[in-house]
């Protein structure tokens, strides 16, 4: 099933989806980011799929928001799914949920630096010290 | 006025009596005060908002601290993440009122291993390898959801007998899924010989996967384009015992359980999710199923030509712990039946795309023609380009919906993979379980909810 595919903007994100919630899409089912980094600007992509159930049809909300703002507003009031996903999306990006009750890393550890899923993070950037193994620098 | 004080003494000394009689004590219990109070409540406002609230049917976070209660009472208990009834490594952070959980918060991120930076590492050939690691109790689910995304982004259909046998094998997955999750929550609750039960029967299928696809998990089998080898010689001999046994130790389950009154007692109106619940936190499959919900993504949203099966979809109304386990062993009778039909029709031809830059040629070829070996060294080191473009597919995997959000730029490897497992959501909808209902109750109703941490962390 093809989604319905709907661009907006930060300043009229949450009046959308308060719009959706009524037109009867019960279900917020997932929430990503696509990280454009020196391919797009604004950088980051945020990506929101939703379900209607009685419909039997897909939206997908797609919005840019800025590398030095990161800010959007949070949709937990109006779905409570969005939770773990702006969590997630916090830690693995940096993107920052206006008003998102607890607003903490969710899959990394609580000290941990970086956003590791943005393009300018490297995979294997630290070593996997294995037991009894020689020290490497 | 008098009249009140003398009933009121009466009623203080009924309950003494009760108390005693239950608790074996002077003291009184908690038990039986806490549920006297919370009944007269009930009765007290009868206005339509907290009927409602009160029959689910609007959710809202109804949790106050209570000021009477002394911190001495209240306490905060880590459970896991190493606790055997977690189904893995989740940390539940609760706090506790003398037995009653009144806060619970999932704690995850333990098995976190970074699938979906990895993913972007991984050209498509390579995708479902790392795919089929994530939800490792249904990994053909996750194989078949990454192909799928993949084939929609460049735009192939596969053909009908690569079709079959992946819902063939899928539909098998999701038995021994099921099997896994009966057995092992039975085990959480005390019914030790359900969990031998179900990984015997489990065994069967796994033998069958292990002689289909050469791993008993995490099978790479079903890969964008077809599956990876054709089904074995006699394997309609294998399926044909695996639907004669199942069925069969399906009612031996039955017999020890459906009418058990202490699993009946133990499970039945505990840990109760309604729809409502299920939409607000997005949980779906077979919870939100066992709440009164018919919605299956093979019936709305078919996908590999799920469409032209017949089976019903099982929903039962009461949403608590018991409808869910129901749902699960009804659910493995339909499967049973999708097998069966796709075992009968299964069509002859190709199981793989006969497109030579997607598909790798056969070993035989390589001996016989240059071109073969060309080929085959292409998509062994650089993999195939997939056209620009984005695409979100979802299939119903035993816990729920599990989608797969594929952004590609036009190269060999995706530019971002990202997998919408469905144990991460339905976790979600744990604090709503659990909140004010007993510590013993938690156990069963984590079990209900059947998290694969895998799934979770990712």
């Amino acid at each position: 099933m093809n989604p319905e595919i709907i661009s907006s903007t930060t300043e009229e994100y949450k009046e959308l989806i308060e719009s959706f919630k009524k037109d009867g899409f019960e279900m917020m089912v997932d929430l990503t980011v696509v990280d454009w980094f020196r391919k797009k600007e604004p950088r980051f992509e945020i990506v929101v799929q939703f379900l209607s159930t009685s419909k039997n049809s897909r939206k997908t909300v797609k919005v840019f928001v800025n590398d030095e703002d990161l800010t959007i507003p949070s949709i937990t009031e109006i779905y409570p799914s969005a939770n773990f996903y702006e969590r997630e999306a916090y830690d693995m990006f940096g993107i920052i949920f206006e008003d998102h009750p607890d607003l903490t890393r969710i899959l990394m550890p609580d000290d941990w630096e970086g956003h590791p899923l943005r393009k300018n993070y490297g995979s294997g950037r630290i070593p996997v010290q294995f037991k009894n193994a020689p020290k490497v620098d | 006025m008098k009249n009140n004080k003398i009933k009121k003494s009466k009623l203080s000394n009924f309950k003494n009596k009760l108390d005693f009689w239950a608790t074996n004590s002077e003291e009184g219990g908690w038990n039986i005060s806490s549920t006297d109070e919370g009944s007269q409540k009930m009765l007290e406002d009868e206005n339509e908002k907290q009927i409602k609230i009160q029959t689910g049917t609007e959710v809202v976070d109804d949790f106050v601290i209570d000021e009477d209660t002394s911190d001495d009472e209240r306490m905060i208990v880590n459970m896991g993440p190493q606790h055997p009834s977690t189904h893995g490594v989740l940390r539940l952070q609760a706090e506790l009122e003398g037995e009653v959980v009144r806060r619970v918060k999932p704690i995850i991120g333990y098995l976190h291993t970074g699938m979906e930076k990895t993913g972007e590492e991984l050209n498509y050939f390579q995708g479902p390898t790392n795919t089929t690691r994530m939800d490792y109790l249904s990994p053909l689910f996750n194989e078949l959801v990454f192909s799928l995304t993949t084939e929609k982004l460049i735009g192939i259909e596969v053909p009908k007998r690569a079709e079959t046998i992946r819902i063939l094998m899928t539909e098998l997955n999701r038995v021994s899924s099921h099997l896994v999750a009966l057995a092992t929550g039975g085990m959480d609750i005390g019914a030790l010989s359900m969990m031998i039960f179900g990984f015997r029967e489990r065994e069967l299928i796994l033998n069958f996967f292990e002689k289909t696809t050469g791993l008993r998990m995490n099978h790479n089998y079903i890969r964008p384009g077809g599956v990876a080898a054709d089904l074995p010689d006699g394997w309609q001999k294998d399926v044909e015992e695996i639907l004669k046994i199942i069925p069969e130790k399906l009612q031996d389950y039955d017999d020890m359980l459906l009418d058990n009154p202490i699993w009946k007692g133990r499970l039945q109106n505990v840990g109760i999710l309604t729809t409502e619940e299920c939409f607000a936190y997005g949980v779906t499959g077979p919870s939100l199923r066992a709440s009164g919900y018919s919605w299956d993504l093979r019936k709305s949203q078919p996908y590999s030509g799920i469409e032209n099966y017949e089976f019903d979809v099982p929903t039962l109304i009461e949403g608590d712990v018991f409808a869910r386990w129901r749902v699960k062993v009804l659910e493995i009778f339909e499967s049973l039946k999708i097998i069966e039909q796709a075992m009968n029709n299964m069509p002859k031809g190709p199981y793989k795309v006969q497109d030579k830059k997607i598909t790798p040629p056969p070993r035989k070829r390589l001996d016989e023609s240059m071109e073969a070996l060309i080929h085959h060294f292409k998509i062994y080191t650089e993999g195939f380009k997939v056209p620009e473009g984005d695409a979100y597919v979802a299939v119903e995997s035993p816990r729920g919906e599990l989608g797969c959000y594929i952004v590609s730029d036009g190269s060999a490897k995706p530019y971002r993979m990202h997998v919408r497992g469905p144990s991460f959501c339905n976790l979600q909808a744990l604090p709503v379980i659990m909140t004010d209902s007993p510590i013993a109750d938690a156990v069963a109703a984590i079990a209900s909810l059947d998290p694969v941490i895998g799934d979770v962390d990712r």
